[in-house]
């Protein structure tokens, strides 16, 4: 397993931001190599790769690309979503901070991947900073002339809804419209921003792709796992001695997270569960901890990698509580529209609130858990999904602490 | 822009104007300008009342019920006059985990208010948010541009103080 960083390897040089240091360290060579290269062959080179979406489906980035349609006679769009908000992830904002060219180069080899004369970043309301860094990096690239040859980015500013998240929640924001989710198929590549063929992807995806050509396809796939390449960026936080962003091969298990990486468990010292990739993804207890942390190892899990944010907690903590606060959550940002989501994220929210007050009646927690598995997949989007992993697994794997609150 | 009042309507200047019909031209649709219209509407106005809503709506040629559906989804944008700062505290789960209850406590007992509520004096209006996606530095709080984190009640009251 390498420990070569690869994405975070500039973010502790002074000035990374700067167009300056970012070429001092080899940037902008990649895209001058993907232009003198076909379209098809860097679509090809991703693929081989096995790069695959690091905001949070895990979709495989070159065969995303490949749905564009060949034949389409309009402009084609590219559309980063930066609009991170998955409770327990903050790894995009480092880069949008600390190395936003490496985003820029990302964006500008695949606009030439797809033939995309314009690309939208698509930034959360909230990141007041990384949304000032990056535009100041746009004006540098475009004042150096890596941009505004044929392709150009216009960096748009989110206004506070987590569901813009979701790839056409986000799109209908970017048209000037409530962030309103939309039915697929036609899925973004065929029918996306303003009603022409789109690619949606994450901040940190992007940015891989400079060193996937740089350094080749065989290279990237070989730091991963048989079925996804590269390196990725965990964020790791809660209950441990060491929170933050950490860079490691997809194949890290998510112990050697936990314990090296982030020094260990902290608060009693004695893990009680972690929810390994943001709070959609199915909480895992303390003995399942040696999975490794690519797409496939946290679905064999019974959970999923999702946006990497690993959130730890200790033997001292009350997960009925914690379910609390992530009911409330999916409560509060569910965006309405389809009626299993809207009415059992509200009502779930009151059921897990009085189970915790010590109001709960018996038959509550199998009510829950009736309720989240009927209503799951039968949603516009994946929101409600997100919540239905909680919802069940948090009940289902420490059941008894719930019912030692309805017997009080 | 003027404060709105029952006289006269809220209007951008020439230069603010032009900037609308610039952020206009970066977009396939103009009204993909929608959002960063309001926030610059917004930054110059406090809050968007329905006046400055309907004034908004008719650069785009949208209707006010468009952009009234539009402001009222998004949560920075505000109908109501707010507090010259906006302190916002995280309450999701690693900040939870790391006191947030607790840091939210200190605030409304320091400022005497309620979350969603303003100070009298109109210096300061307190909320609690979803994740602000900065948990390595939980339990933390936005208050008005800048992310601060790593927050103890000491922390809290220096913070505080130095907003004038
Ligand atoms: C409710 C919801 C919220 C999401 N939030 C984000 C997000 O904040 N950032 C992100 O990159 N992807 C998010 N996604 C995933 C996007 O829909 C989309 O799959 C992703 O941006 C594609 O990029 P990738 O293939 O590079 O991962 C979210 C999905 C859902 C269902
Ligand atoms: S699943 Fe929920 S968030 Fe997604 S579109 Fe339906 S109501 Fe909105
Ligand atoms: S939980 Fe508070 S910043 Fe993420």
């Amino acid at each position: 397993m390498t420990d070569e960083k690869i994405l975070t390897r500039n973010f502790d040089r002074p000035d990374s931001h700067t167009l300056e240091v970012y070429r001092e360290t080899g940037g902008y060579a990649a895209l001058a190599k993907a232009q003198a290269m076909e379209p098809a062959a860097i679509v090809d080179e991703v693929k081989k790769s096995n790069l695959r979406g690091l905001g949070g489906a895990g979709f495989p980035t070159g065969m995303k690309w490949s749905f564009i349609p060949k034949d389409h006679p309009g402009p084609v769009y590219l559309v980063v979503n930066a609009d991170e908000g998955e409770p327990g992830t903050f790894k995009d904002r480092y880069i949008l901070e600390r190395d936003p060219h490496a985003l820029i180069e990302g964006m500008a080899i695949t606009a030439r991947a797809i033939r995309s004369p314009l690309g939208f970043v698509y930034i959360r309301g909230e990141y007041v900073e990384p949304w000032r860094r990056f535009t100041q990096a746009v004006r540098e690239a475009h004042d150096a002339g890596y941009l505004g040859r044929g392709f150009d980015i216009v960096v748009h500013r989110g206004a506070g809804a987590y569901i813009c998240g979701e790839e056409t929640g986000l799109i209908s924001s970017l048209e000037g419209k409530k962030g309103w989710p939309k039915v697929k198929p036609p899925f973004p590549a065929i029918k996306g921003a303003f009603g022409k063929p789109t690619i949606v992807n994450n901040v940190e995806t992007l940015a891989c792709v400079p060193h996937i050509v740089n350094r080749g396809a065989a290279w990237f796939a070989g730091l991963g796992t048989k079925t996804q390449g590269g390196t990725r960026m965990y964020s790791v936080s809660g209950r441990v001695k060491r929170p933050a962003v950490y860079e490691a091969p997809v194949s890290v298990t998510l112990r050697q997270l936990i314990e090296d990486y982030a020094g260990g468990v902290s608060g009693t010292g004695r893990l009680k569960a972690v929810v390994p990739g943001g709070s959609s993804a199915a909480i895992l207890t303390a003995d399942q901890i040696d999975v490794t942390m690519d797409v496939d190892g946290l679905k064999a899990a019974g959970s999923m990698i999702g946006s990497a944010g690993v959130i730890v907690m200790d033997e001292s903590v009350s997960i009925p509580e914690a379910l609390l606060v992530v009911a409330r959550f999916y409560a509060h940002e569910s965006c309405g529209q389809c009626t299993p989501c809207r009415e059992s994220t509200g009502w779930i929210y009151k059921m897990v609130h009085r189970l915790v007050e010590g109001h709960g009646r018996k038959d509550d927690l199998d009510t829950i858990v009736d309720v989240a598995k009927r209503g799951a997949g039968t949603t516009i989007c994946a929101f409600y999904d997100g919540a239905v992993g909680p919802y069940i697994s948090y009940i289902e794997k420490f059941r008894s602490e719930f019912e030692a609150l309805v017997k009080k | 822009m003027t404060p709105a009042s029952a006289t006269s309507p809220p209007t951008f200047s020439p230069e603010q104007l032009s900037e609308v019909r610039r952020l206009q031209s970066l977009y396939p649709d103009p009204r993909g300008a929608l959002l960063p219209v309001l926030q610059m509407a917004q930054e110059t106005l406090g809050h968007l009342s329905l006046e400055a809503q309907d004034y908004v709506g008719s650069l785009f040629g949208l209707s006010a019920a468009h952009v009234h559906e539009v402001v009222t989804f998004y949560t920075l944008f505000f109908e109501e006059a707010k507090g010259r700062h906006i302190v916002s505290v995280c309450h999701n789960l690693s900040c939870h985990l790391a006191g947030a209850q607790e840091i939210i406590a200190h605030l409304r007992q320091r400022l005497g208010i309620d979350v969603g509520e303003t100070t009298g004096d109109g210096r300061v209006s307190l909320f609690s948010v979803e994740c602000l996606c900065a948990c390595e530095g939980a339990p933390m709080m936005q208050v008005d541009d800048r992310y601060e984190v790593n927050l103890t009640p000491e922390k809290v009251d220096r913070l505080l103080e130095a907003l004038s």
